[in-house]
């Protein structure tokens, strides 16, 4: 893994992706879609779910409590959303860092690392909200540690797809859980946005779009995209883990 | 929604009307105590627990619409004008996928006591002239069947079909993202991908469709 344009020559080549607009009104189209404690309010009963795995879930720090007065949302829910926060937080993180290190070099890589960063900021924050108006109390932000992925373009590259392709993973694990159709509908719109970055990257970082290894190749191995659980994926992430 | 006004008996069997939040909401109660285990997630788990009505005919649904695709890359492989090599791999993939998808959907609707619906006859014009015109169009498709999936899912009754509905649209969210990237585009163009209801997709469709 000597070069990117070797193995990317769509992305890198000269206008290709130059025009990486980003869009401040899908984080509202996303609130709007949540919709308002009411609705929430009509899933409070069915709790369960993933109970066994809320210890877990939360190793980046922060419960998943719900407030006793808030909307009173399904537990199970408010749990899947704070893990969803804190793979967000990861992979918004992860994007920041990487365009710090200043070892990009490519400027439609740069791009595309700025533009999935501000999508991931944008899933951060609309969690967070969302979270909040189901009267829960949003995870912080896991202590990461990056270095061994910064240490190259090609390490970036290959850890950004494979960072994709987990969080892609990961919400197709959950989705099923979640019980409110609101929250599952905007928990759907932003997973398929994961799909298209893992694709993308998967792309440029010269993984097969099919076969290879699940986490670090690419997750659809065929035509139908595979689900990791929550501690499948968790073991993916920990050596982004700060140890604490 | 009339139905009357749909050019094509196939779509006409899609029922539009009946799928309410408040069923989803009475099931969903149901589903709340079943067991899911984490592998149950394989392509379309047979043992769904209450599908008449609503889950069939948002399978249905997705069926004309990876038919739709389907014909679609089968016929870009033969008649684009000048399909290069990388191209062609990728057109090679996709419709390998969306073949994949009908055959799934149409086994799963049979497994649940369903009737698939046919493939309808499509029509996709000039689209297939160039390179060009063929990928502006497949991102189009694409696009359009990821708000689809996306629209109608949280619709779903049955957790195991939810669960192969979400395997499939990120395949979707997958092509649109590597054809976008093709053409130059942003592979995603929001950070949160739009959904569309089924009267808006069959809108966003109907021109390629002929009875």
């Amino acid at each position: 893994m000597e070069e990117i344009k070797s193995k990317a020559p769509r992305a890198a080549e000269g206008s290709a992706l130059r025009e990486l607009a980003d869009d401040p009104s899908s984080r509202k189209r996303f609130l709007k879609m949540v919709g308002g404690t009411g609705a929430a309010g009509a899933f409070g009963l069915f709790l369960a779910a993933c109970g066994s795995d809320e210890e877990t879930t939360t190793s980046g720090g922060g419960s998943t409590g719900t407030s006793p007065t808030g909307g009173a949302a399904s537990k199970g829910d408010l749990e899947i959303l704070n893990y969803a926060l804190t793979l967000e937080f990861l992979e918004s993180e992860f994007y920041r860092q990487a365009i710090d290190s200043g070892e990009i070099k490519d400027q439609a890589i740069a791009d595309v690392a700025k533009t999935f960063g501000e999508h991931e900021q944008e899933h951060v924050d609309a969690l967070t909200a969302t979270i909040e108006q189901l009267g829960g109390t949003p995870t912080e932000a896991p202590e990461t540690d990056f270095s061994k992925a910064l240490k190259s373009a090609d390490t970036i590259l290959s850890t950004a797809a494979m960072v994709e392709n987990v969080g892609a993973a990961a919400y197709l694990g959950a989705a099923p859980e979640i019980k409110s159709p609101e929250v599952l509908a905007a928990a759907l719109s932003i997973h398929s946005v994961e799909g298209r970055h893992a694709a993308a990257l998967n792309q440029v970082a010269g993984n097969s779009f099919q076969g290879g290894d699940p986490v670090v190749g690419s997750i659809p191995d065929g035509p139908f995209a595979e689900p990791m659980d929550m501690e499948s994926v968790l073991k993916a992430v920990q050596p982004f883990l700060a140890k604490s | 929604m009339s139905n009357s006004k749909l050019a094509v008996p196939e779509l006409a069997a899609v029922e539009i009307d009946g799928m309410t939040r408040s069923s989803f909401i009475l099931k969903s109660t149901l589903a709340a105590g079943a067991v899911y285990g984490g592998a149950a997630v394989g392509p379309f788990v047979k043992q769904a627990m209450s599908q008449e009505g609503g889950d069939v005919d948002i399978l249905n649904f997705a069926l004309t619409l990876e038919y739709l695709e389907s014909a679609f890359y089968d016929e870009a492989l033969t008649q684009v004008k000048g399909l290069s090599g990388e191209n062609k791999s990728l057109t090679e993939q996709l419709a390998e996928d969306e073949a994949a998808h009908v055959d799934t959907l149409t086994a799963t609707i049979k497994d649940l006591g369903g009737k698939p619906v046919k493939a309808p006859k499509v029509d996709f014009g000039d689209a297939f002239q160039d390179e060009d015109s063929y990928l502006e169009l497949a991102q189009t498709f694409e696009d359009t069947g990821v708000s689809a999936y996306n629209g109608a899912a949280p619709e779903i009754e049955s957790k195991e079909i939810l669960a192969a509905a979400g395997s499939i649209v990120q395949i979707e969210g997958r092509h649109a993202g590597l054809i976008r990237l093709t053409r130059g585009e942003n592979p995603a163009p929001t950070a949160f991908d739009e959904t569309l209801d089924m009267q808006e997709v069959l809108d966003a469709v109907m021109p390629f469709i002929k009875s």
